[in-house]
């Protein structure tokens, strides 16, 4: 094992190491620049886990289970951030304290966990879910204990809650620029669709079915398939594909399905050079597993993507791949769990008060100036205002941004016209 | 929907398609036939059969880093040295379970049950604390990727391709192994009656070890084939569970025959169905059939008549 | 016939002491909610110890039973929450929240009956249970069993678990159906409510051990237990073997159902989660590892293992997973009898010397069924 960086056991053995080393490294940071720190009594009246010099926070993803291939990432970000505000001086005046929990990519667990984190830990504040199911299925511990839940995942709408923070785009956001993009510089007018079968891609090929048949002149679609999680053959749909010859295919496949996929797709024949495809599920998380050869030149339709040029994304990228490892990649939902902890930190500030009621209060008109995407707002709906952006896949895993909307897009959980 | 295209258009993708049901059911014998052997010959369910694939998929993926690392030259054909490996590492490691677990409960076939399942929870962690939970990537040389023009219209993939030759050549292998040689003879002996098998000197320990270390080591080979078509993570075996189960227990599970008549028959329908309906649908259309037709015949398609 | 001997008695006391005292004292609201979660796995470990432990037939689907009866009673709760007035943003105000997701318009005709709670309760108990006749009538009338009939019953799992998150118009799919509110106007969110679902779980989980013990000590309950160890001169004695499996495995189903409906109250949710494979087998490990002959073992191993379970990955979330696999193993491997085993060989001993009194009155049954049941798992 000449050359650390390509021995694949040294390499996983420091990315293991690494992440053992960062945790207690992130908790023993000098407590420099205090704040002026407010006494507890005044910020904390609800009994939440608040001293003289910490705050209590959860995170609950999935680190076990089929799920965790996807928030592994998520945590990785909060944790970051979390890192990062502590370094900065903590949330008024207060060192933030982690407890995780493990939601086991089990939907029951999730509930557990959450009342766990919330009635028995009295957690300030919860960053996690990654799945809608997880999402419902802590949605009313959530309220019953009026916790606070910051929820990085894009996803189908149809929600709002005064108890959680949605940090991910909703389906209108992510998904209408995006049609409209590939339209206008492509000409497309054929569009197939496609899914895993629940409720996410569902709602989402549903919107945009609405969007291309009512709002985009002489469009139609020709397909529409969905296919159970974990579905692994897709020859059968390919043909189908084949024969239908969309201009665009708009695939919405999630989890190992989709590695399958984008596999046989190429081992079908069809270039992804040559044939549009646009997806609105694969980050570059999900590259690593597809293998950018098999995915260079389709298109994803998303908020972020790792190659951004401004400067606070190249402040973010290196200082998470130092903490994570030279080799992570950061996906769209990555840098929106990274939000949760900065949004929750502005918020309390503005409140003045770690109390959820007057979190809640203070949540709608909070900016965040030092987004690796950009610049986000927080809009009355509990969501966030964001640009939404194309990118090409390249063969070396990353995205090429090729557009992004001029403004912020506006989020809309309950649109008209597309239910 | 199949009007409005011409003769030639649906000449080709019929053909494609029909190549589609061939590599499904190539896949499904190449998922199910270790779990057949070791089910068929012992009669102990391996609950950690998606974990031994998974296993032989990350062979292959560490023999993919390294021949880049030390043999890019070389890197066309590492896929065929990460298919011995990972059947020889799979196969090590089902010996060693025989010998430290499952042997200690041939008596109880049922508990060979839990037991391996809670192997499969050790497992999946394992591979989580050494490679991580994300997907790995598994690179392919070139030569492995993409589809042959057969004509103009007609493309086949690749990957299909290997996977139908290798299933072919595990499954006669299997074939020869058990009712061609005297070492199979052996196997079904055990089978047909352990304690006349021991009383006429067949040493059935070891016989019982190396048909599960044979099902893993076919199971690692499947993990490793499976990388050119699907995805490679700790839980990634429980993608394929599903499916082996149900064509083993629709094969009948005393016999090989049986699971391959199965496989057969769940793929042709299966990817006949996606065809015209979505894959959802087609998928719930062949569960709800297996069931009726399990209702009607509990005992699978093949029976193999054994005196109880 | 005595049907509780003193110490059967004795034991079933502390039982219910625990339940209905100890715990309930002793730990907070938020963990007794999780325990009383727990305890409705009670209802189908104690079936598994009739149908596996004494009739050696090894369900691994009885998370199908469990789920169907948990989705009874989840819709007729899910029919309650979407009233037209609660619902009215949805297209169609007055259906449950994922049909209007799935563009359905209507509510679908084998909905309509969940309106009604009495129908929904006879509902938990009878669909479980017709599903287990249905399946034991094919399977056991053609003699199939043993670790054949464990993997058919888990396909069942798989296939139902598809079934449901497919056919999500229907079902809620992955999703399944969240947002329970109130069952009749009684708000079931509350800690006060959740404490009297507590207590209504307990006494039902007892009154069920009651119930399986007295199958267990009847003539039929000693006929599951020689088929088990001689199924053949069972069936030459002139009993239909497929009659009393049937029976037992219906049994079994009917007591998973109520698990469900109880587990669908007090969670205030039901998913697929529960019905898979995975839950399945789980069930199974907790009756393997409380003893999976005694019933009131089991009930304790049950409890343990979710404990122990929350404990080991709320301590070590990276590892819990092989504290948990390593668990199983050494329960099959080391312990088989479980709990119950360890209690019998090393307690019960010493309990009889220090208290002679309560091996008086012992039921003639009892050796027989508590047998150390090696030959159990093998047709």
């Amino acid at each position: 094992m000449s050359d650390d960086a390509h021995a694949p056991h040294s390499l996983f053995r420091r990315r293991l190491m690494q992440g053992l080393v960062a945790l207690p490294a992130a908790a023993m940071l000098p407590r420099a620049a205090w704040a002026a720190s407010p006494a507890t009594a005044a910020v904390n009246t609800t009994g939440l886990a608040v001293t003289d010099d910490t705050v209590t926070v959860g995170i609950l993803h999935s680190i076990t289970g089929t799920m965790a291939i996807s928030e592994t990432g998520s945590v990785e970000a909060e944790k970051l951030a979390i890192a990062q505000i502590n370094e900065s001086g903590g949330v008024l005046g207060r060192q933030i304290k982690i407890i995780q929990e493990d939601g086991a990519s089990d939907w029951p667990n999730f509930a557990e966990k959450a009342k766990k984190l919330l009635a028995s830990d009295h957690c300030a504040a919860v960053f996690g879910c990654w799945t809608s199911a997880s999402r419902k299925a802590v949605l009313p511990v959530f309220e019953q204990y009026n916790g606070m839940l910051y929820y990085p995942t894009f996803y189908e709408g149809l929600e709002q809650s005064k108890n959680v923070i949605y940090t991910g785009q909703e389906a209108t956001q992510q998904i209408l620029a995006g049609l409209d993009w590939v339209n206008r510089t492509k000409g497309s007018k054929s569009f197939y669709l496609l899914g895993s079968d629940y409720i996410w891609p569902r709602t989402s090929n549903k919107i945009a079915r609405k969007h291309i048949e009512a709002h985009l002149t002489g469009c139609k679609v020709v397909g529409e398939d969905y296919f159970p999680l974990g579905h692994t053959q897709f020859n059968s749909v390919i043909n189908k594909i084949k024969l239908t010859k969309p201009d665009v295919i708009y695939a919405i496949i999630v989890g190992g399905s989709n590695v399958a996929f984008y596999k046989q797709l190429n081992a079908a024949g069809i270039d992804l050079s040559k044939q549009t495809l646009l997806t609105i599920s694969v980050t570059e998380d999900e590259i690593v597993g597809i293998g950018g050869k098999n995915i260079a030149g389709a298109f994803a339709c998303m908020k972020y993507f790792e190659s951004l040029k401004n400067p606070n994304n190249e402040k973010f990228v290196p200082a998470f791949q130092k903490m994570w490892g030279a080799n992570t990649v950061i996906g769209d939902v990555t840098q929106a769990a990274y939000l949760g902890p900065w949004l929750w930190k502005l918020t309390a500030e503005k409140a003045g008060s770690f109390d959820i009621d007057k979190i809640v209060a203070a949540s709608p008109g909070i900016e965040f100036k030092g987004a690796p995407e950009g610049y986000v707002r927080i809009h009355e709906n509990h969501h966030l205002w964001s640009k939404t952006r194309v990118g090409k896949a390249l063969v070396n895993g990353q995205y090429e941004v090729v557009y992004e909307t001029s403004d912020l897009v506006q989020p809309n959980p309950f649109p008209k016209g597309y239910q | 929907m199949l009007a409005g295209y011409s003769l030639g258009e649906l000449g080709s993708i019929m053909a494609m398609q029909g190549f589609a049901g061939l590599i499904l059911f190539s896949v499904f014998v190449l998922m199910a036939l270790g779990l057949a052997v070791i089910f068929g010959q012992m009669g102990v369910i391996n609950m950690a059969h998606g974990e031994f694939m998974i296993l032989g998929a990350y062979v292959t993926f560490l023999t993919s880093k390294l021949f880049t690392t030390y043999l890019p030259q070389a890197f066309g054909v590492y896929f065929f040295v990460a298919v011995v490996l990972a059947f020889i590492v799979a196969g090590a490691l089902g010996m060693l379970v025989e010998w430290a677990l499952i042997r200690r409960l041939y008596k109880r076939p049922l508990d060979t049950l839990l037991a391996t399942w809670g192997l499969s929870l050790i497992l999946q962690q394992v591979y989580r604390s050494i490679f991580g939970a994300r997907e790995v990537g598994v690179d392919q040389p070139d030569w492995m990727m993409g589809a042959m023009n057969i004509t103009n219209s007609i493309q086949i993939p690749i990957n299909g391709l290997i996977v139908m030759v290798l299933t072919t050549f595990i499954a006669i292998g299997v074939y020869l192994l058990i009712f061609r040689m005297g070492w199979g003879k052996q196997v079904r002996a055990v089978m047909a009656n352990r304690a006349m098998a021991g009383a006429v000197g067949i040493d059935t320990e070891r016989v019982d070890r190396i048909t599960f270390g044979l099902g893993c080591g076919i199971a690692g080979i499947a993990g490793s084939a499976f990388t050119m078509i699907g995805s490679t993570s700790p839980t990634a075996g429980q993608l394929y569970i599903v499916d082996t189960f149900l064509i083993v227990v629709f094969g009948g599970a005393a016999s090989l025959a049986g699971t391959i008549a199965s496989a057969f028959a769940i793929s042709q329908a299966r990817s006949t169905l996606e065809f015209f309906l979505s894959g959802s649908m087609a998928q719930v259309i062949v569960l709800l059939a297996v069931i009726a037709i399990l209702m009607i015949r509990p005992q699978g398609l093949f029976v193999l008549k054994v005196r109880r | 016939m005595t049907f509780l001997t003193r110490k059967d008695m004795l034991w079933f006391v502390v039982l219910a002491l625990v339940l209905l005292i100890v715990f309930p004292l002793g730990l907070e609201t938020f963990r007794l909610n999780l325990f009383g979660k727990y305890l409705t796995y009670g209802f189908v470990v104690l079936g598994l110890v009739l149908c596996w432990g004494d009739a050696g037939i090894l369900s691994l689907g009885q998370g199908v039973f469990f789920g169907l009866g948990g989705y009874c009673m989840a819709m007729f709760l899910k029919l309650e929450a979407s009233t037209p007035a609660a619902t009215k943003i949805q297209s169609t105000p007055g259906i449950p929240d994922f049909m209007d997701w799935n563009q359905l318009t209507a509510l679908p005709a084998f909905w309509q009956p969940f309106h009604s709670l009495a129908f929904s309760l006879v509902a938990v108990v009878a669909v479980p249970t017709l599903l287990a006749f249905g399946i034991g009538l094919a399977m056991f009338t053609r003699r199939v069993g043993g670790t054949y009939f464990a993997i058919i019953t888990q396909a069942f799992a798989a296939i139902l678990t598809i079934l449901i998150i497919g056919q999500q118009g229907y079902t809620g799919g992955v999703n399944g159906m969240t947002d329970l509110r109130t069952l009749l106007g009684w708000d079931i969110r509350t800690d006060h409510a959740k404490m009297i679902l507590y207590f209504v779980n307990a006494v039902l989980l007892l009154g069920a051990a009651l119930l399986s013990h007295v199958v267990r000590r009847s003539k039929l309950g000693r006929i599951l237990v020689a088929m088990r160890d001689k199924e053949d001169r069972v069936r030459f004695s002139g009993y239909n073997v497929a009659h009393f499996k049937i029976f037992v495995f219906c049994f079994a189903a009917a007591l998973a159902g109520v698990g469900g409906a109880m587990f669908t109250l007090q969670v205030g949710f039901m998913s697929p989660s529960f019905v898979g494979i995975v839950p399945s087998i789980e069930l199974v490990i907790y009756c393997a590892v409380g003893g999976r002959t005694s019933l009131l073992g089991v009930i304790y191993g049950t409890v343990l293992v979710c404990a122990a379970r929350a404990a080991f990955s709320e301590a070590m979330p990276q590892l819990w997973l092989f504290a948990m696999g390593s668990l199983f193993i050494l329960v099959v491997v080391a312990f088989p009898t479980g709990l119950a085993g360890v209690y019998r060989t090393y307690l019960d001993p010493r309990l009889d010397r220090l208290l002679p009194w309560l091996g008086r009155g012992r039921a003639p049954t009892t050796a027989t069924v508590e047998r150390p049941m090696h030959a159990a798992a093998m047709e």
